[in-house]
C-alpha cells in the first residue's frame, strides 16, 4: 500500500517534470536550441491562469480562463520567438543560452512584480483534496495531474501524427534545410513550435499549481526537469515525459527508504550515471544517414 | 524553342561571404526539356541551384520564372511558384515514413484528390516506394532514398525540377535505372528538369541542352550532341584521357573555350 502511495505521487510529480522536459525537448528538437527559462514559462503559466481565476485578481471561472491561458501562452511563445530569439538567429548557441536564462531572470522578477514574491495558491478545480481507499490515502489531485498528463500526451501524439503542421514540425526538426526545399516556412514553424511550448508549459504550470503553492521561483524546477529530458535522451518527446516520470518517482522513494538528504541527490546522480553509461540517454533515437 | 524560356537566369552572381561562387551565370531552360550544367567539384552547380531555389540569395542578377523576377525571394515562395529542388545527398526525412516524406512533398498544395493521383503516379514509377510505404525513410538503402527524393519533389506537381546530382554515389546499375525513370517522366508527364551532375555521359544521354561551369562560370554550351562530339568534353569530362598530367593540359585547353 505504501509503495502504491508513493508512486502515485511520484508520478504526478514525475509528470509536472515531464511536461516542462517535453517544452525543453520540442525547442530543442525544432531549433537546436535550449531554451532555459522553460521552467519559468511554467511558472508563468501557473500565474498567467492565478490572475485570471482567483477571486482576488481577475475571478473567471476556471474553464473559461482555459483557452484563454492557452492563446496567451502560446502568443507568449510565438512571439518570443518572433521578436527575440530570431534576431540572435544563425548566432553562436552559447548567445541562445545565455539569452534564454537572462530571460528567466526577466520571467522570474516580473512575476514577482505583478504577484507579489509570496508563494499562492490556485484556486483549481483539480485541487480536490484526499480520498481514503482503506490504508491508502491518495491526493485527488495526483490523480488528476496523471490523467491530464496522459490526455496531452495522447493530443500531443495525434497532433504530430496526423496533421499537417504537426508532419511538418517533425520535419524541420529532422532536417531543416530539406523542410527548406518543400516550400516549409522554416521560420514560422519554428514560432509555432515556441508557441506549442508555451501552451506545454502552461498546463505544467496549472497541474504544478493544483498540488501545492506557487512562488516566482518555481521555475528552478526547469533544472530537474532538464535532468529528466537528458536522462530520457534529448531529442526524444516520449523519452522526455518517462524520463520526468522516472526523477518524479526515484524521489519519494529515497526520501522514503535512504538516509536524509538522498532523494534530493537522487535525480542528478541517476543523470551522471546515465551521461556515462548510456551518454544519448535511456530512450534515444538514433539515426544514422546512408550515404 | 522560339517561344520564352521557363526558366531564365541572367548574369547571376552569388558569394559565399567573400568568396564570389557565381561569377555572372546566364542560362535558360525551356518548358518540357531537360536542361543539364556539368562541371567539377567547386565549380558552383549546386551554388547556382540553391540560389534559382531561394536558399541563397544573389547579389546580382536576374532569375526570371515565367516571366516574373524570382531572385532573392524566401524559399517557400519559390517552391510555390512551382520550383522544387532534390537536394544532392538525398536529404529525405529519416524517422518519417516514405508516404509521410510524400505528403511533405505536396505540403504547400491543399487539393486532396490531385495530391492522391501524384501519390499513385509516384508509386507506379517507384514500385519499391509503394511496397516500403509504412517503413522509415532513413532504413532505406541509398537507391532507394534517391528515389524517394525524386518522389518527394514529383509530389508538387511541379513546373520545373531542379536535380542536383542524382547519380552521386550510387551503383553504375542504379544510377541507369535512375535516369531511365528520368527519362520517362520527362517524355510521359512532360517534367521539365535542371540536372545538376558530374557524372557527364549519363547527364548528355537524358538532356537536350548542356551547360559547362567552371570556377563559377559557364564556359561551354549547346545541345547534347555537339557537347558529346566535343574534344574537351571527351577528355575533361567522359574519361577519355588519363589523370596525370591532366592540370597542364587542362591550363593550354582552357583557352580554346573563348
Amino acid at each position: 500500500m505504501e509503495v502504491l502511495q508513493l508512486l502515485i505521487s511520484g508520478m504526478a510529480n514525475g509528470c509536472v517534470y515531464g511536461l516542462v522536459a517535453l517544452g525543453f525537448v520540442l525547442i530543442y528538437k525544432a531549433t537546436e536550441a535550449v531554451n532555459f527559462a522553460q521552467g519559468d514559462f511554467m511558472m508563468l503559466g501557473a500565474f498567467v491562469t492565478l490572475g485570471l481565476v482567483n477571486p482576488e485578481f481577475m475571478g473567471i471561472p476556471f474553464w473559461f480562463a482555459l483557452p484563454l491561458v492557452f492563446v496567451i501562452m502560446g502568443a507568449f511563445g510565438y512571439l518570443l520567438d518572433l521578436v527575440v530569439l530570431r534576431a540572435v538567429f544563425g548566432q553562436n548557441q552559447v548567445a541562445v543560452i545565455i539569452l534564454t536564462i537572462a530571460l528567466g531572470f526577466i520571467l522570474r522578477f516580473s512575476a514577482g512584480l505583478i504577484w507579489g514574491h509570496e508563494p499562492m495558491s490556485l484556486h483549481s478545480p483539480l485541487a480536490l483534496g484526499d480520498v481514503r481507499l482503506g490504508d491508502l490515502v491518495l491526493g485527488m489531485a495526483d490523480v488528476a495531474i496523471i490523467i491530464t498528463t496522459f490526455l496531452l500526451t495522447l493530443a500531443l501524439w495525434q497532433f504530430f501524427q496526423r496533421t499537417k503542421i504537426g508532419l511538418a514540425m517533425q520535419a524541420a526538426s529532422q532536417n531543416q534545410m530539406a523542410a527548406y526545399y518543400m516550400g516549409i516556412p522554416v521560420k514560422r514553424v519554428h514560432g509555432m513550435v515556441w508557441a506549442l511550448a508555451g501552451i506545454v508549459a502552461a498546463v505544467a504550470g496549472i497541474l504544478y499549481a493544483s498540488k501545492g503553492a506557487i512562488d516566482p521561483n518555481a521555475g528552478f524546477i526547469g533544472i530537474k526537469a532538464f535532468a529528466a529530458a537528458v536522462i530520457g535522451g534529448f531529442g526524444s518527446l516520449p523519452g522526455a515525459l518517462l524520463g520526468g516520470l522516472i526523477v518524479g518517482i526515484i524521489e519519494p522513494f529515497a526520501a522514503r527508504y535512504l538516509p536524509a538528504g538522498w532523494s534530493q541527490i537522487a535525480p542528478y546522480a541517476l543523470l551522471i550515471a546515465v551521461l556515462l553509461f548510456r551518454p544519448h540517454g535511456l530512450f534515444a533515437q538514433v539515426r544514422v544517414k546512408k550515404v | 524553342m522560339t517561344s520564352t524560356p521557363l526558366l531564365q537566369v541572367r548574369n547571376l552572381e552569388t558569394f559565399y561571404g567573400p568568396i564570389m561562387a557565381i561569377r555572372g551565370v546566364s542560362l535558360e531552360v525551356h518548358k518540357g526539356s531537360v536542361v543539364t550544367v556539368l562541371g567539377a567539384n567547386g565549380a558552383g552547380k549546386t551554388t547556382l541551384l540553391k540560389t534559382i531555389s531561394g536558399i541563397m540569395d544573389p547579389e546580382k542578377g536576374e532569375i526570371l520564372f515565367e516571366g516574373e523576377n524570382i531572385a532573392g525571394r524566401e524559399p517557400h515562395r519559390v517552391v510555390k511558384s512551382g520550383i522544387v529542388h532534390v537536394p544532392e545527398g538525398r536529404e529525405v526525412f529519416p524517422l518519417l515514413t516514405v508516404e509521410e516524406n510524400l505528403a511533405l512533398g505536396a505540403y504547400t498544395r491543399s487539393d486532396r484528390a490531385g495530391i492522391a493521383q501524384d501519390r499513385d503516379m509516384v508509386f507506379e514509377y517507384f514500385p519499391i516506394l509503394k511496397e516500403r510505404r509504412n517503413q522509415e525513410a532513413g532504413t532505406l538503402s541509398g537507391g532507394q532514398q534517391q528515389m524517394l527524393a525524386i518522389g518527394r519533389g514529383l509530389m508538387l506537381r511541379p513546373k520545373i525540377m531542379l536535380l542536383d546530382e542524382p547519380s552521386l554515389g550510387l551503383s553504375p546499375l542504379l544510377v541507369q535505372e535512375i535516369f531511365a525513370i528520368l527519362k520517362r517522366l520527362n517524355s510521359e508527364e512532360g517534367v521539365t528538369m535542371m540536372l545538376v551532375e558530374q557524372n557527364a555521359s549519363v547527364a548528355l544521354g537524358l538532356a537536350d541542352q548542356g551547360y559547362v561551369m567552371e570556377l563559377g562560370r559557364i564556359v561551354m554550351n549547346g545541345s547534347s550532341e555537339r557537347l558529346q562530339a566535343s574534344e574537351d568534353i571527351k577528355s575533361f569530362y567522359l574519361g577519355h584521357s588519363d589523370d596525370t598530367g591532366r592540370g597542364e593540359k587542362r591550363w593550354k585547353r582552357k583557352k580554346t573555350w573563348r
